[in-house]
């Protein structure tokens, strides 16, 4: 692959709700963000991807609505309806194409608009399974249930990744909830679909993000502090919840080992130095873990007791306080770029983990995680 | 630097007003089975699935995951791209990025769409500013309608003039099997079917279909393991320039610009691809003319005349089978119109053309052909498809 | 009806729906109050091309820049295009059926730079034109919503 960058972010707070400003506003606010972070102006973004969806927007062609707001008058432009680690990988593949030397690529979401249970519940299939009012929550519980189960992964260590998480987000200015919460907090707050609790949840959110790639030669022209991408691969498995094993991780697997042969990582526990991965519930934080080869299968909860993954440790997850301490959909996976280019920057501020040098963002598509995409993202060219 | 590309298999169903013994992948599937068949692919072979249809039409949310089974995307890497009425043309466009990356050697493009299931005026309403345009919005037909009187306005065109368009279409869509409506109509008859909205009428309109388009593309590296020619990706542009419905009536009034997102996007491919002149080098188009005032405007938009030449140059027959460039031999948009595939079904006509399969609608001896796709509010895609290996990568 | 069609299933949504509560923003509350309490328009202007905006926006798509001066606008302008809405269809904001026809028109506010989409108070094509002044007539009770217009009159003599 040929080398190409990310040369500038811009993320708006999380917040619970936007109330003055639409989603073209988000937009605005995120991708004059990413320019000013890059030092560029409009003029000098060749096209620009979208990512939105119709359901969560409420309307038919969402992007529609932020035709301007992205700056994409006069240029090429085009959508990705699905997480924003997908939108940013389509807006790479227009840069190798050799078409464009760069691309803006934003995301936005306003859970504040919808209800989340309808609109999720839509992601089921109408004849089938909609009418059981199955739902994000309802649906990973079930995942979460299956995996428990199968690997006696503990409540308590799936607890143990909301107070990490939400801890880490007291440092991150951007994070909705950050919180100090303890593993007996976690345990005593009210179950909202067995074995998830409250605390295991995300929330929802407000927000928008915009992250700008250039190609290499491109790149080193815009700022000295390109990140590059080492590799990056998805993978989706089965749709009908009954087709899949809810443990089996085996489409983050196969995207992970082509991200990793791409990067040439063969160690990723010892080659990746920060982790920022899909947490909208704690037990997909250790799965996705043992899913990206961090861990045997079955590890993934005694990785996280074991405090590996604090942002003190080893192997540092989420330092930001991922999706737990702030969920815009779609979003969120962008923000896991993001979060990564900053540390492999040094630009994360108070969450900065000390020598970062390569990192590895991940984003999630359809119910229970059926489709996972890994970006591996370093300081070298 | 990038790899060229080409379309190595062609699928799609037959497009009809109601589908009832399908569901949405299943449909999906019979164009992908057929795409699959003619690469000489089976569903192991796929490297990637881009799909794309109009989330409200069918009432699916993450259409991508749920229709794997359809789709063949088990255990590969999928993606959705939507854009309304250019999804089409939006998935095309995708399927090229994901070959010319060189990270994908064979990919499948598929749009589809089931406009039996919702109703399409509401759907459509849907897509529009619920401050803005959404209370006194009348969908597509109110829209394109307002189009109309404009052009009448700017230019000497005429009611009669866009319905030689309705009847020609129709007229060519008899030659297609895969066509929805095959009905022989005069201009008298468009002329006399009710009015829809002033200044269109039924006959001037394109039906609500149930169907499905499914392609292979292909690296340049692996197109000799193909049993049929492969048909060259020349070159692919769009500009979706507006948010508000409203805006792009706007253009009217400066006059400065016909189809401003039309024009820009054409003009954006034709440079890189050396188009000078469209009705001397076009052996064949396939347009996304959503109704019959389209085919009078957007010919001018796309550079085949001078502004309001289109209407003389259209009855004297140019776009007719026969004419210097063939426009819609399939029967187009206005003859079957399943709005996710409808823009994908264009570059498969193309496809088609170029490579002499084209059965009873065939043009004779098509080098280069032009597919467009149109949507939003005013959007336009262009993708020029050609027998020969371009000498390079171009996007 | 044949057997074989007979036996093929099909599910109605029926009430199904997701509700949403849209944001109207600053500028479009903004403009929406001022058509409520004052039965007044604004617009927003461009600080680098000086295009008005109708209703305002945040950006300028082919500037790149945020909008922030507010400017009153006209509720007189002219008609840029139209037609006559005579096919009956179910309004998905309202779930029934607006009576056709209806006179439907994008028109531009003297002060403005874009045109508004409203209803006008003709349904004969042949006595609206392009150019045609048009004022906008308000409802008595208004709520905050584009609808406290209650169409746009012709100006006519």
């Amino acid at each position: 692959m040929d080398a190409v960058a990310i040369v500038g972010v811009g993320m708006t707070q999380i917040k619970r709700e936007r109330k003055a400003d639409g989603y073209p506003d988000l937009v605005y606010e995120a991708s004059r963000a990413a320019l000013d972070d890059a030092g560029m102006s409009i003029d000098q973004v060749d096209n620009v991807i979208t990512v939105s969806n119709d359901f969560f927007d409420g309307r038919t062609i969402s992007s529609m609505a932020i035709q301007d707001a992205c700056g994409s008058y006069d240029k090429n432009v085009s959508t990705v309806e699905g997480d924003g680690t997908f939108g940013a990988f389509y807006g790479l593949m227009r840069i190798l194409s050799g078409s464009y030397g760069t691309t803006l690529v934003c995301a936005h979401h306003k859970g504040s608009e919808s209800q989340m249970p309808l609109i999720t519940n839509a992601m089921f299939d109408p004849i089938y399974a909609r009418f059981l009012g199955i739902d994000a929550v309802t649906s990973s519980a079930l995942q979460a249930r299956a995996y428990m189960e199968k690997y006696g992964v503990t409540e308590e260590q799936c607890a143990m990744v909301s107070v990490k998480n939400h801890g880490n987000a007291l440092k991150n200015p951007v994070a909705q909830l950050p919180l100090e919460l303890t593993v007996e907090e976690v345990m005593s707050s009210p179950y909202i679909s067995d074995p998830i609790k409250l605390l295991d949840c995300c929330p929802i959110s407000d927000g928008a993000s915009a992250v700008i790639l250039a190609s290499g030669d491109r790149a080193e022209k815009i700022t000295e502090k390109a990140v590059w991408v080492k590799g990056v691969a998805h993978c989706s498995s089965a749709y009908h919840l009954g087709d899949r094993n809810l443990y089996c991780v085996c489409a983050l697997n196969e995207a992970a080992k082509k991200a990793y042969s791409m990067a040439g990582i063969s160690e990723p526990a010892q080659d990746i130095d920060l982790v920022e991965l899909y947490d909208a519930f704690t037990y997909m934080e250790p799965l996705w873990l043992e899913g990206l080869g961090f861990c045997e299968r079955g590890e993934g909860g005694n990785l996280t007791a074991s405090g590996k993954t604090a942002t003190g440790g080893e192997l540092p997850v989420n330092a930001s306080g991922g999706c737990l301490s702030g969920n815009p959909v779609l979003v969120a996976g962008l923000n896991r770029i993001i979060e990564c280019a900053l540390q492999v920057r040094g630009d994360a501020g108070e969450h900065q983990v000390p020598g970062v040098k390569t990192a590895l963002a991940h984003g999630i598509n359809g119910p229970c995680g059926q489709a996972h995409c890994v970006w591996i993202l370093g300081g070298e060219k | 630097m990038g790899k060229r590309v080409a379309i190595t298999g062609v699928g799609m169903t037959h497009q009809r007003s109601a589908r009832p013994d399908v569901n949405g992948r299943e449909l999906i599937n019979e164009a992908v089975r057929m795409a699959l068949g003619d690469a000489g692919m089976t569903r192991s072979d796929i490297d990637a699935v881009v799909i794309g249809n109009m989330d409200h039409f069918e009432g699916i949310n993450y259409v991508d995951t749920w229709s794997v089974d359809g789709s063949g995307g088990l255990m590969k890497p999928i993606m959705k791209l939507t854009t309304g009425g250019t999804t089409g043309t939006t998935v095309a466009m995708g399927a090229y990025y994901h070959v010319a990356s060189g990270l994908f050697d064979r990919v499948l493009a598929i749009g589809w769409e089931k406009n039996s299931e919702s109703d399409t005026t509401g759907a459509i309403i849907t897509a529009f500013d619920p401050f803005w345009d959404r209370p006194i919005f009348a969908g597509a037909v109110a829209g394109l309608a307002m189009e109309a009187t404009a052009y009448m306005h700017a230019t000497d065109a005429t009611e009669e003039d866009a319905a030689y368009v309705a009847v020609r279409e129709r007229k060519h869509a008899l030659n297609n099997p895969y066509a929805h409506l095959h009905i022989n109509m005069t201009i008298a008859d468009v002329m006399g079917s009710p009015y829809l909205s002033w200044p269109v009428k039924m006959g001037d309109m394109c039906p609500r279909t149930d169907g499905a388009c499914a392609l292979v593309f292909a690296s340049e590296d692996v197109v000799d393991d193909f049993p049929q020619r492969p048909v060259w990706i020349q070159g692919v542009a769009d500009r979706h320039l507006w948010a508000y419905t409203s805006d792009p009536y706007l253009d009217f009034k400066t006059g400065e610009a016909w189809f401003p997102a039309m024009q820009k996007s054409s003009q954006d491919v034709y440079r890189r691809v050396g188009i000078t002149d469209p009705l001397e080098q076009f052996d064949v188009a396939e347009l996304y003319l959503p109704y019959s005032f389209a085919g009078l405007r957007y010919m001018e938009s796309l550079g085949f005349c001078e502004k309001g030449g289109a209407p003389e140059l259209t009855r004297a027959g140019a776009f007719d089978m026969g004419g210097k460039c063939p426009v819609n031999p399939s029967g187009g948009v206005m003859s079957s119109n399943a709005i996710g595939a409808t823009g994908l079904i264009r570059v498969a006509e193309c496809a088609w053309q170029i490579q002499g399969r084209a059965g009873e609608r065939q043009v004779p001896d098509v080098k280069l052909a032009l597919a467009t796709g149109f949507g939003g509010c005013f959007w336009s895609d262009v993708l020029v498809l050609g027998k020969d290996k371009p000498e390079k990568a171009r996007g | 009806m044949s057997e074989e069609k007979k036996d093929l299933i099909t599910l109605e949504s029926g009430e199904m729906a997701q509700p949403f509560r849209w944001t109207a923003g600053a500028y479009g509350s903004k403009f929406l109050t001022e058509l409520r309490d004052n039965k007044k328009f604004v617009g927003v202007k461009c600080p680098k091309c000086g295009k008005v905006y109708v209703p305002p926006r945040r950006v300028c798509g082919p500037c790149y820049v945020e909008l922030t001066e507010l400017v009153p606008v006209s509720g007189e302008g002219e008609v840029v295009t139209y037609t006559v809405v005579s096919f009956g269809f179910v309004d998905p904001a309202t779930g029934t059926q607006k009576p056709v026809p209806y006179g439907y028109a994008a028109i531009m506010l003297d002060g403005s730079d874009t045109v508004l989409l409203h209803f006008i108070d003709e349904t004969d094509p042949e006595k609206i034109t392009i150019g045609a002044r048009v004022k906008a007539v308000f409802e008595e009770e208004r709520t905050g919503s584009l609808l406290d217009i209650k169409h746009f009159e012709l100006i006519r003599g």
